[in-house]
């Protein structure tokens, strides 16, 4: 049986300048309720692993605004305008990763591996400073593991073992972050005495600690 | 100069609908955001051409409103959507694998610079304009079939279709088809071969907003622009 616990106490342990992932696309799939705790307790100078920055008035996106972000290592910060505002100003430091290239390398992190040769950005920017390897005639660019502190991830159903699955389009980044952080924290729609075994996306291994979110779903 | 005859709704709907007759049934595609997100507009209802989305979703459907709105199944824009039958949802290493992987028939997408060599710029204008590139690198290395459905100049009449892109390429060498209001270009081994233009646009016109060497093939046919 995995700990439940409110918002607040499940971000407790996370301290300034920690590594923290936090799942979603945009605002679907995003444990909000977590990052509103983060933002409560005001911690300082994380680094941040995500597929997005949202949008400045929600969830990710309020983290950046709020000034809580140091450095970001992100897919995409198009939505939120103040993103690229403090990396101009050099308030954040951004590292832009192409998504397939960022969900390997977390994915490589929780499987225990030491890297990815990804082929996508070969010839481009995004090839600066690290190796390359010819495989079997074709280039590819050597990209290292990534994982975090704490991993910050939604799930529409979680049972007591800390098994996860997912509604619609919430899965994205959730289910590799999940693998790939000391502690990770979900937080559910509904929390349920159990989930079928072959419903189960996330196995409830990965999972430390849940959070019930109420039922609501229009203040996603 | 002519630039004032096409209106910008016309611009697009003509872009858009060239471009949707790129697809065959059965074929998977994804379309980036903007302008070709608008190419699903104008693919006939019997054609099954099934739309992939990057944040987890095979089968997306038309935009949904009111109360059928769901915030748990949107499109790689954050829409909310329908699913189309058959569809099914995954998590982000199986949509990245879908696009890196080569699974994915054809990707349409906007672009800033298109070369000669077929490398595309669209992710970047540094110190102004860094949106990222999100799936877009991947999906370009990985699509049977790269698609670039843009207007012809940019904001400033500047050419987009360039000897070689000068702003930070997305790939290199990926594109193979250059779909813009006044013109169609294939990418071939031995560059540009423009083959449709737009009856409102004389040879002249093209050569003079294109900064680009291009071939002009042999069985070269106007654009439908109706």
């Amino acid at each position: 049986m995995k700990k439940i616990v409110s918002a607040k106490e499940a971000v407790k342990e996370i301290k300034d300048g920690a590594t923290i992932m936090i799942g979603g696309f945009l605002s679907c799939g995003v444990p909000d309720k977590l990052i509103d705790a983060l933002i409560e307790q005001n911690t300082q100078n994380l680094t941040m692993i995500c597929n997005d920055t949202s949008y400045p008035n929600a969830d990710k996106g309020k983290l950046i605004v709020n000034k809580q972000i140091k450095k970001l290592v992100t897919t995409h910060i198009g939505t939120n305008p103040e993103t690229g505002r403090q990396m101009n100003t050099g308030e954040i430091d951004v590292e832009l990763t192409p998504m397939g290239t960022l969900v390997e390398r977390i994915r490589a992190k929780g499987a225990g591996l030491g890297g990815v040769l990804a082929p996508t950005g070969v010839g481009t920017i995004i090839e600066n400073g690290k190796k390359t390897m010819e495989v079997d005639g074709k280039k590819y660019i050597f990209e290292k593991p990534i994982g975090a502190d704490f991993a910050l991830i939604y799930g529409t159903k979680v049972d007591r073992f800390g098994n996860v699955s997912f509604y619609g389009t919430t899965r994205n980044m959730n289910t590799v972050m999940a693998t790939a952080a000391d502690t990770v924290i979900v937080q559910a729609d509904e929390i349920v005495d159990e989930i079928n075994p072959n419903e189960v996306v996330i196995p409830g291994i990965f999972i430390d600690c849940i959070v019930e979110r109420e039922k609501d779903l229009e203040t996603v | 100069m002519e630039l004032t005859l096409l209106s910008k709704e016309k611009t697009r709907e003509i872009i858009a609908k060239r471009a949707a007759k790129e697809f065959k049934s059965g074929d998977v595609v994804t379309l980036g955001i903007g302008l070709p997100t608008e190419v699903a507009n104008y693919i006939p209802e019997d054609q099954h051409v099934i739309f992939q989305s990057e944040n987890g979703l095979l089968g997306v459907g038309k935009n949904t409103i009111g109360d059928n709105m769901d915030k748990r199944i949107t499109n790689a824009g954050g829409i909310c959507v329908e699913i189309k039958k058959g569809a099914c949802f995954y998590d982000a290493a199986t949509a990245l694998s879908m696009m890196r992987g080569g699974h994915i028939d054809a990707t349409v997408l906007g672009a800033l610079q298109v070369d000669e060599e077929g490398s595309l710029a669209n992710w970047m204008i540094p110190n102004k304009l860094v949106p990222g590139m999100g799936g877009a690198m991947d999906l370009v290395i990985g699509s049977k079939r790269v698609i670039i459905a843009m207007e012809h100049t940019n904001k400033n009449g500047e050419a987009k279709i360039v000897k070689k892109c000068t702003l930070p390429l997305t790939a290199y060498r990926e594109v193979d088809l250059i779909i813009t209001e006044r013109c169609v270009f294939d990418v071939t081994s031995v560059g540009l071969v423009l083959t449709e233009i737009n009856p409102m646009f004389s040879m002249d016109d093209i050569k003079e907003s294109v900064s680009a060497d291009f071939i002009i093939s042999d069985n070269l046919t106007y654009m439908n622009i109706d």
